[in-house]
């Protein structure tokens, strides 16, 4: 029971949301329907969409653990988009600094220092929460912008190449540092990242004694400290790998996508993740889904503009309004009569109660 | 298959090809309503409305980066789009080159790219126009209205087509009003609408009662001189909405004209990729690649002739505004004398000078 109101209380909200949507759609004289028949179209409608749709799922798979993992622990990240461009920064330093490297060995450098960098930026996020009261949500976003600002340092200071004039972007990585893609295909490895790192996360935190501490110390601190359990290291870990695969997400943009660090790595998937993060309830294996149906929504951008001459900003506006209603649907959860009473059993318990 | 099948078919072939539209597809760097670079070239495909063998699709802020291969990638895949305009000048090397590449049977044409023979694939046409003889008329109008003789230009950046046009515009000033200077502010990129209303209103705190610019959109620099009560002439696109009192003309470009001769030159079965569309395609005022913006209300009817006028002598080739001798800023020959300097030789396209009366360093 506690499962369908799981399903059905986001898939509810994603419903309202479309609904609303679609009166935006309307509102600017365009048929809803066919918005939706888009979306499906660039999403979902070809195998050519479906490969779009994964190019932009990966990001997300990465950047919503970022949010989900620090949540198991008690703790509200949003600081995913500041992770992936330091990550993506920290790889394409290594992959600059490194150039001769044979190719497996140099995308594990580059893995890890973008692990690395992610990391320590949730965790300090998590950390100054934990330890001194400072909101992880304000300084998430606050540290968001630091972030930019650091990019735009680099790639327009030490890092920049001189012929990239126009639009500032680092040194482009060296061909045997870039991450391929599956073959015949546009669909680039930074999949496999992605659905490895959440099939990680669901067996660290339902599977391992670890991810039971986590869960106490982020259901009750106190309680958690009472039974002897270390929950300042415990949170902080938990930030560690969040920021790591927020970071991985980082790598996977500069060395599959782009070949270099511009001003795309602050593409808004960090952002993106948070919603993906919210509408799966914080449970990695619903994120692989939920990570689809948000890249194809993403990938419907570009249609939404040609198809019907609707604005560029159209799927940051359905991004906001799906968030509101993901927001909005948590004061549902328990509310419904159906989900207590809904099989035979429960209902002749009820009956013979009465 | 007899002769006559063959026939049948290939005319059913042909008749299916001709109900077919022609896809076109644009992108564009920045929004296409931001009153200036984007929305010149959005407008531009408007004008393409009025074929109806085109369906033209479009896609605004899409980044200089791999963003543009992919929405000129579902351009072609999605939406059938055969020919593929990419207007902003940093859609062009590597993504339009590999899109090109990628796709040998899709014709690209990039707005102002550097197109190498021989090392880029054939099928990329480049267009441009040279704007600067509208500058020079938007500047006369400036030196008639100025009453303290300083006009202000707030501009991005001092690459040659930037100070192109900080000359010419100078220049027309000084044709009609030779004691005018133009003071030259630089902000240092394109969209910096914040830096480009604190150098507009600096520079009308220095006395100034003219303003114009060259920046991605001047429509914050229009709307600045207008809160500050001085004149405005516009760039890029009309602003003449941003400054009901004090517009007075713009230079404008008119990109239709090339969207319209291309799509009906690949209409009639002509293509870049074999040469029977010019690689490089340029025009200037006499193409109608750009235009002068409509004149705001304190234009006088005096003012008005004499840049009719003008650009009448524009027109017939009796007027060429890069003719020596002339001076830069630092008192050196930038053009000596008896030397004339079409709009379109390849020398102004090195342009590293501002001309005399030009208070500002092209240096930046």
């Amino acid at each position: 029971m506690k499962k369908a109101e799981a399903v059905l209380v986001p898939l509810g909200a994603m419903v309202a949301g479309l609904l609303v949507f679609g009166l935006f759609c309307a509102a600017l004289g365009v048929n809803p329907f066919l918005v939706y028949a888009s979306i499906y179209k660039a999403g979902f409608g070809s195998w050519y969409s479906w490969q779009n749709t994964l190019v932009r799922a990966s990001p997300l798979l990465l950047g919503a653990l970022c949010t989900a993992i620090p949540a198991r622990a008690g703790i509200i990240v949003i600081g995913n988009e500041g992770a992936i461009i330091v990550g993506g920064l920290g790889a394409i330093w290594a992959g600059l600094a490194t150039p001769s490297l044979p190719p497996f060995l140099a995308l594990t450098v580059m893995t890890f220092a973008a692990m690395l960098c992610g990391g320590l930026w949730i965790a300090a996020e998590v950390a100054l929460q934990h330890y001194r009261g400072v909101s992880a949500v304000i300084s998430g976003l606050l540290l968001n912008y630091l972030a930019i600002a650091l990019m735009n340092q680099l790639i327009e200071g030490p890092l920049r190449d001189p012929s990239s004039f126009n639009s500032p972007a680092s040194y482009p990585l060296a061909p045997s540092h870039r991450l391929g893609s599956f073959a015949g295909t546009h669909v680039h490895h930074g999949l496999i990242f992605g659905v490895a790192a959440c099939l990680l996360a669901w067996f660290l935190i339902d599977r391992t004694t670890f991810g039971f501490a986590m869960k106490i110390g982020g259901g009750n601190v106190r309680a958690a400290q009472l039974a002897g359990l270390p929950v300042g290291r415990l949170v902080v870990i938990a930030g560690l790998l969040g920021g790591a695969c927020a970071g991985i997400a980082g790598m996977v943009e500069v060395a599959a996508v782009h070949g270099r660090a511009n001003e795309s790595l602050n593409a808004g998937y960090g952002y993106s993740g948070i919603l993906v993060a919210f509408l799966s309830r914080q449970n990695p294996l619903v994120i692989v889904l939920v990570s689809l149906l948000t890249g194809g929504l993403l990938a419907s951008g570009g249609m939404l503009q040609r198809a019907h001459d609707l604005p560029d900003a159209t799927i940051a506006v359905l991004q906001g309004i799906l968030f509101l209603f993901i927001l909005l649907s948590d004061t549902f959860y328990g509310r419904f009569n159906f989900t207590r009473t809904k099989t035979p059993e429960a209902r002749a318990a009820h009956a013979n109660a009465a | 298959m007899t002769r006559r099948e063959f026939l049948a078919v290939s005319a059913a072939a042909a008749t299916a090809r001709a109900s077919e539209p022609l896809v076109i597809g644009f992108i564009y760097n920045g929004p296409k309503n931001d009153l200036g670079y984007n929305q010149a070239h959005a407008e531009g495909k408007q004008a393409l409305r009025a074929l109806p063998f085109v369906r033209a699709v479009e896609e605004a802020s899409v980044p200089e980066t791999v963003a543009a291969e992919e929405s000129m990638r579902d351009m072609i895949f999605q939406d059938g789009a055969t020919v593929v305009f990419a207007t902003s000048f940093g859609h062009f090397d590597p993504f339009t080159i590999d899109m090109a590449r990628e796709n040998p049977a899709v014709q690209f044409f990039h707005c102002g790219g550097l197109f190498e023979e021989g090392k880029h694939p054939k099928n990329i046409g480049i267009y441009f126009g040279f704007i600067d003889e509208v500058e020079y008329l938007s500047g006369m109008l400036a030196g008639l209205a100025t009453r303290t003789n300083r006009i202000g230009f707030v501009a991005a950046k001092p690459i040659p087509q930037v100070l192109r046009n900080i000359n010419s515009f100078t220049l027309g000033v000084r044709s009609v009003n030779p004691r005018a200077t133009t003071r030259v502010v630089f902000t240092g990129d394109w969209v910096l609408p914040v830096r480009e209303a604190e150098a507009s209103s600096s520079l009308v705190d220095q006395g100034i009662d003219v303003l114009t610019g060259h920046t991605g959109s001047p429509r914050v620099i229009v709307q600045m001189a207008e809160r500050r009560g001085v004149f405005a002439c516009g760039y890029q696109f009309n602003q003449s909405s941003m400054a009901p009192h004090g517009f007075l003309t713009g230079a404008e470009w008119a990109w239709g004209t090339v969207y319209l001769r291309i799509a009906e030159m690949i209409h009639a079965g002509k293509s870049v990729t074999n040469g029977t569309i010019p690689r490089r395609l340029t025009g200037t005022l006499k193409d109608e690649f750009c235009k002068l913006s409509p004149f705001g209300p304190s234009v006088t009817a005096s003012s008005r002739a004499r840049v009719a006028d003008a650009k009448t002598a524009i027109l017939n080739g009796s007027l060429e505004i890069y003719r020596g001798p002339m001076k830069d800023n630092e008192g050196e020959t930038a053009i000596p004398a008896g030397k004339i300097l079409k709009i379109e030789d390849v020398e102004l396209d090195r342009m590293d000078w501002l001309v005399e009366g030009v208070d500002g360093s092209a240096k930046g």
